[in-house]
């Protein structure tokens, strides 16, 4: 008896193991997708059906980087041959560069977003966790007053619609002439994961034991010195991974940097999508930009894998 | 550090340094003034403009209007329209990760070789850029070229420009974004079952179906709560990923309505007045949701 139950069990375990590698199958799917349309090309990409094996090439990379326009007439047979081999790739697709007056090709809006969106994201996250520690242990060693009060109200400004806040904050950053700056958007990314901070790092630092602050002081440490000293170098892998979750969200942020910025302090997530308005859509530049913009958060998703779950609860389930 | 420790930290020798009252202050308080400032401060301005009929666009003189904005919101059936919708929608996107999120947690949670890498691969659509995912799915959606038709077999469908569907096809991405995230946590209430209850019931020949729904669904029960009440909560607030696939009035979910009217429409006033309504229902929901995690917490 025992025996066939335990094969009608092991039935049970191989069906799941299939079912659950289909899944991944499937989930893949539009993740490949975009991997692959990055490196197609263009004819590639647009087929009917759909292209799954195919020439890799990094004509779309080039592209990404570059201001380009549909070549009109005849092509300049004397220009293309002197042309170096990238510039060839994009003509044999039919555009041309943008040049400046010294022939040097021009940078496109893609580059000036990109390293908008690491500043933005850098800066904001550095704000958000610096705030975020010390709130966090202040809440977790000293009593206050209505401290679960305070801890939701926290919490709350976090759950706020994006939209909600934007529409007040854009009249005040007209006010001040803050609309499509940096320090705009920072501010906004700063407020919206600092109450993430807060609980995250909470629950990071209610782990360390009172204890060894406690020896501290009794060696003649003060308070500070022993947050600096004991406190900080324990709670490293909680400030690293609170890091990592604000670094994702301010980098994945779209709401208020639609709404916020529309040039100069413009980041990735706004300017990918407005391309498919411009001329004939190029998916293939549009999986590239995509794919490269994408790619740090694949990273940083496999260093915190331990820790997935607590961020995404706000620290309340630990493991 | 040279001041030799007579006392015991507890007596209240005055010591060198900052007093803990004054620490936990100076700790604390930043946070608090900083959300006050860039939280709360322009929620209470958008309040005073609820009342008004002001235009951003505009430098017309503002006039209170007392209630209006809010009596002829809650009159307009447009706007109704709006909220059903995204009730509609949320309903679709939630049952839909509770479905796959708890099945496949159901699946996962066995000796599986690689599970950690397979986990962590199925975790990577939550992690990533609403607004890129909801662009590029539009070319997976696509009626000639897109694979989606192609892996259902649905040849030549029209999933984002047709009225009927597009909600359900925005719907299914959100599903394949946040299937992962119901996944993880009912995962850890999965396996934080003792196995023991398992065996017992083994030994009793209970049915699976008996087991699954005595041991495994209460067991689960309060962290796949958690997931529903958060996801429902940000379900109801999607703006990115129905505002970058399509744009016709079947897909203006209430925050894509409250964008229109604020930032193309620039009713400044009536789009605070909707934005207040919003945020009420926002903080309800709110409140269940930490009630729930205190709960788990207290645990």
């Amino acid at each position: 008896m025992a025996q066939v139950q335990s094969r009608a069990s092991r039935w049970w375990n191989r069906a799941a193991v299939a079912l659950a590698l289909l899944l991944l199958l499937v989930m893949m799917i539009p993740l490949y997708w975009i991997g692959s349309t990055a490196f197609k090309a263009r004819s590639d990409a647009t087929t009917v059906p759909p292209t799954v094996f195919f020439k890799p090439e990094i004509t779309p990379f080039i592209k990404l980087f570059t201001s380009r326009v549909q070549q009109r007439g005849d092509r300049d047979n004397e220009a293309y041959a002197n042309a170096p081999w990238w510039e060839k790739q994009v003509m044999d697709g039919g555009d041309r560069f943008i040049k400046d007056e010294k022939g040097n090709i021009e940078s496109s809006g893609y580059v000036s977003r990109f390293v908008n969106s690491i500043v933005i994201a850098v800066t904001s996250t550095f704000l958000a966790v610096a705030l975020g520690t010390v709130t966090a242990y202040g809440f977790s060693r000293f009593h206050m007053p209505g401290e679960d009060d305070w801890l939701f109200f926290i919490l709350s400004t976090r759950m706020l619609p994006p939209v909600v806040v934007a529409i007040p904050m854009f009249l005040m950053y007209r006010a001040v002439g803050l609309v499509d700056t940096h320090v705009g958007l920072i501010i906004l990314y700063t407020a919206f994961n600092l109450s993430f901070s807060v609980w995250l790092m909470k629950g990071f630092i209610d782990e360390i034991p009172k204890e060894y602050e406690e020896a501290a002081l009794v060696d003649g440490y003060t308070r500070m010195e022993a947050f600096f000293k004991i406190v900080l170098p324990q709670a490293t892998t909680g400030i690293a991974a609170t890091a990592v979750f604000c670094f994702i969200t301010a980098w994945n942020e779209y709401a208020f940097a639609l709404m916020m910025t529309n040039k100069v302090a413009q980041t990735a997530p706004p300017y990918i999508p407005s391309q498919l308005g411009s001329g004939l859509t190029d998916w293939t530049v549009i999986a590239a930009g995509s794919l490269l913009f994408l790619i740090p958060v694949a990273l940083f998703t496999f260093f915190l894998r331990d820790h997935l779950l607590r961020g995404v609860t706000f620290g309340a389930i630990r493991r | 550090m040279t001041q030799p420790a007579l006392s015991s930290a507890g007596l209240a020798a005055p010591r060198r340094g900052m007093s803990d009252l004054a620490i936990r202050n100076l700790f604390i308080i930043p946070t608090i003034v900083f959300l006050i400032v860039f939280n709360i401060f322009p929620l209470l301005y958008s309040l005073g403009y609820s009342f008004t009929d002001y235009r951003a666009s505009m430098n017309d003189p503002v006039q209170f209007v007392g209630l209006q904005n809010y009596r002829e919101l809650l009159a307009d059936e447009y706007v109704w329209a709006n909220f059903t919708l995204t009730a509609k929608y949320v309903i679709m996107s939630v049952v839909g990760q509770v479905i796959v999120g708890f099945g496949a947690a159901l699946l996962l949670n066995r000796a599986i070789p690689a599970k950690g890498l397979l986990t962590t691969l199925l975790m990577l659509p939550m992690m990533m850029c609403m607004a890129v995912v909801g662009l590029f799915w539009q070319l997976l959606y696509n009626p000639s070229w897109g694979i989606v038709n192609f892996v259902f077999f649905t040849e030549g469908k029209v999933w984002l420009s047709d009225p009927e569907v597009a909600l359900l096809a925005i719907a299914i991405t959100d599903i394949w974004m946040w299937a992962p995230f119901v996944m993880l946590l009912s995962l850890a209430g999965l396996s934080a079952i003792p196995p023991s209850l398992y065996e017992a019931a083994a030994i009793d020949r209970a049915s699976r179906w008996f087991v699954f729904r005595r041991i495994t669904l209460p067991l689960v029960a309060p962290l796949l709560l958690i997931a529903i009440i958060f996801r429902t909560m940000e379900a109801f607030k999607t703006f990115d990923i129905a505002f970058v696939m399509a744009s016709m009035d079947e897909t203006e979910l209430v925050a894509i309505k409250l964008y229109k009217m604020a930032f193309h429409e620039w009713q400044t006033g009536r789009s605070c007045a909707l934005a207040y309504i919003v945020l009420l229902a926002v903080l309800a929901i709110t409140n269940v949701y930490v009630k729930y995690l205190n709960r788990l917490k207290a645990r």
